[in-house]
């Protein structure tokens, strides 16, 4: 068979006229846009349709979206730097009406004197600790633009204990060097995993305090995760437990679909 | 006589048709997360005149309730509608087709004339290359845009780690609220470009998929009148 795309007419070959040139490459690249659209269209079917992932750590979204996730949450994670802080405002400038979400997880009213954080070693050893020791910790204040994956965001003032002060006065250093931190609401029925470098940067709060104020229960009295660097969603509140782990903790919104990492 | 003209190379007529759905999966999950928090509207004078948007057009594209959804494909097809936009631009500079693309000194007063003359107020257009003033300012004006549409979501995507872009956009109110209003842009452009398309007709849409155009050209004359005298030619 003779190479359709050879130039030299052989022997008594007539060269193609000019009305035969058109048709000839019109039917190539018509052809090929053709096939090609529908190819597109078909991969785009595809991937529209594929699998839900199954359940892991994460659920809830398409199988190579999740995976897309994944691989994208490395790229980003490279411009991770404790040097990146964000931005901070003045504190006339933080919302009085400070706006809350959702309330899964904070259910009922908790006794503050009776509360205790528990702090879960990887050797399982266990540390209770009550609000009243936090507070004699060096105090940590922030006026920041607290991010909702949702779109909105809101200037807030929050203060605390800086996360990576609390970890050094409680000698959790060594727990630090796994890759994850975890943390549960003490009804368990909301959690977050926060990946180490997030918890560690310097502006990462275990807040007991906004506006200057005990943080009211709708605000998850009497402890909650100030994490500037996620989405809300990240910003557990009313904390329960935390443990540290080199796998990725539950996370309650990466199980209904979201990125795990949700870092800004 | 028909003659073949060839227009546009196949690196321009492959990343304008990927962008096609590229884009259109951009816009569509964008619409998808926008409605998360969908605040923006027209307000002249206490006037509301349009809300962005409204209920009857999220239930028209079931654009409600897929948060997760809308920002997963958006963060997958970010980065192929990147590239895509970074092939083109190495492409108009490598191949020099740039100089074809971007507005000259005499462009912006001229692309009125061809707007006149496109709304059949003037007779004659400006004369042209491949692309006429309005073109070169339009085709020139959608790189920008896309330009614009990385950088404002880069700044609205990871304020912290890339706190300069956000800070570069007027900070993360102002970074979304530009990301939202070039999506806008697309649209209106993608409704002009349509439109053009319809109106310039057969050959010129064919261009962009087999790349050429076909042409009518008079007939050279076979019998050249040689010059008798020391008269140069005229040419």
């Amino acid at each position: 068979m003779k190479n359709p795309f050879s130039k030299k007419p052989k022997g008594p070959k007539k060269p193609l006229t000019v009305e035969q040139k058109i048709s000839r490459r019109n039917f190539i690249s018509f052809g090929s846009f053709v096939v090609l659209s529908g190819a597109a269209y078909g991969g785009w079917k595809a991937l529209y349709n594929a699998p839900i992932e199954p359940r892991t750590v994460t659920a809830g979204a398409i199988k190579p979206l999740r995976r897309a996730l994944n691989k994208t949450e490395l790229v980003f994670r490279r411009f991770f730097s404790n040097n990146n802080l964000v931005k901070t405002y003045p504190k006339e400038m933080a919302a009085k009406n400070v706006r809350h979400n959702s309330d899964i997880g904070v259910g009922g009213t908790v006794d503050v004197q009776k509360w205790q954080l528990q702090v879960q070693k990887q050797s399982g050893e266990v540390l209770n600790i009550g609000i009243d020791d936090l507070k004699k910790l060096p105090k940590t204040e922030i006026v920041f633009d607290f991010k909702c994956v949702e779109g909105w965001d809101q200037i807030s003032y929050w203060g605390g204990v800086k996360f990576s002060d609390f970890i050094t006065h409680y000698k959790l250093d060594d727990q630090t060097k796994l890759d994850y931190v975890g943390m549960e609401t003490p009804d368990k029925k909301y959690y977050v995993g926060i990946d180490m470098p997030s918890a560690m940067h310097p502006q990462t709060l275990l807040a007991y305090e906004v506006n200057e104020k005990p943080l009211p229960q709708n605000h998850g009295a009497p402890l909650r995760l100030i994490i500037p660097v996620k989405y809300g969603i990240k910003n557990l509140k009313r904390i329960g437990s935390i443990s540290f782990s080199n796998k990725r903790p539950r996370d309650y919104w990466a199980e209904k679909g979201y990125d795990y990492y949700s870092g800004l | 006589m028909k003659v073949i003209k060839e227009k546009h190379p196949l690196a321009m007529r492959w990343t304008h048709w990927v962008n096609f759905p590229l884009l259109s999966i951009m816009i569509w999950s964008g619409l998808i997360i926008y409605w998360g928090n969908d605040e923006y509207k027209i307000t002249l004078f206490g006037h509301t005149y349009f809300k962005f948007f409204p209920q009857g057009f999220y239930d028209a594209l079931g654009l409600q309730g897929h948060l997760a959804k809308g920002m997963a494909f958006h963060f997958l097809f970010m980065w192929f509608f990147a590239l895509n936009g970074v092939i083109y631009i190495l492409y108009t500079i490598i191949s020099g087709e740039w100089r074809e693309l971007v507005p000259q000194k005499k462009s912006f007063k001229e692309a009125w004339l061809v707007l006149l003359h496109d709304l059949h107020i003037r007779k004659m257009a400006p004369p042209q290359k491949k692309y006429n003033a309005a073109q070169r300012i339009a085709y020139t004006a959608i790189i920008v845009m896309g330009l614009g549409s990385l950088i404002t979501g880069l700044a609205i995507y990871k304020p912290v780690q890339f706190y300069y872009l956000t800070w570069l956009c007027g900070g993360y109110h102002l970074a979304r609220i530009f990301h939202f209003a070039l999506t806008i842009g697309y649209v209106l452009f993608f409704v002009i470009h349509i439109v053009q398309v319809v109106l310039a007709g057969w050959n010129n849409f064919r261009s962009v998929i087999s790349g050429f155009e076909v042409i009518n050209e008079n007939p050279k004359p076979i019998v050249e009148i040689t010059p008798t005298s020391d008269e140069k030619p005229v040419q």
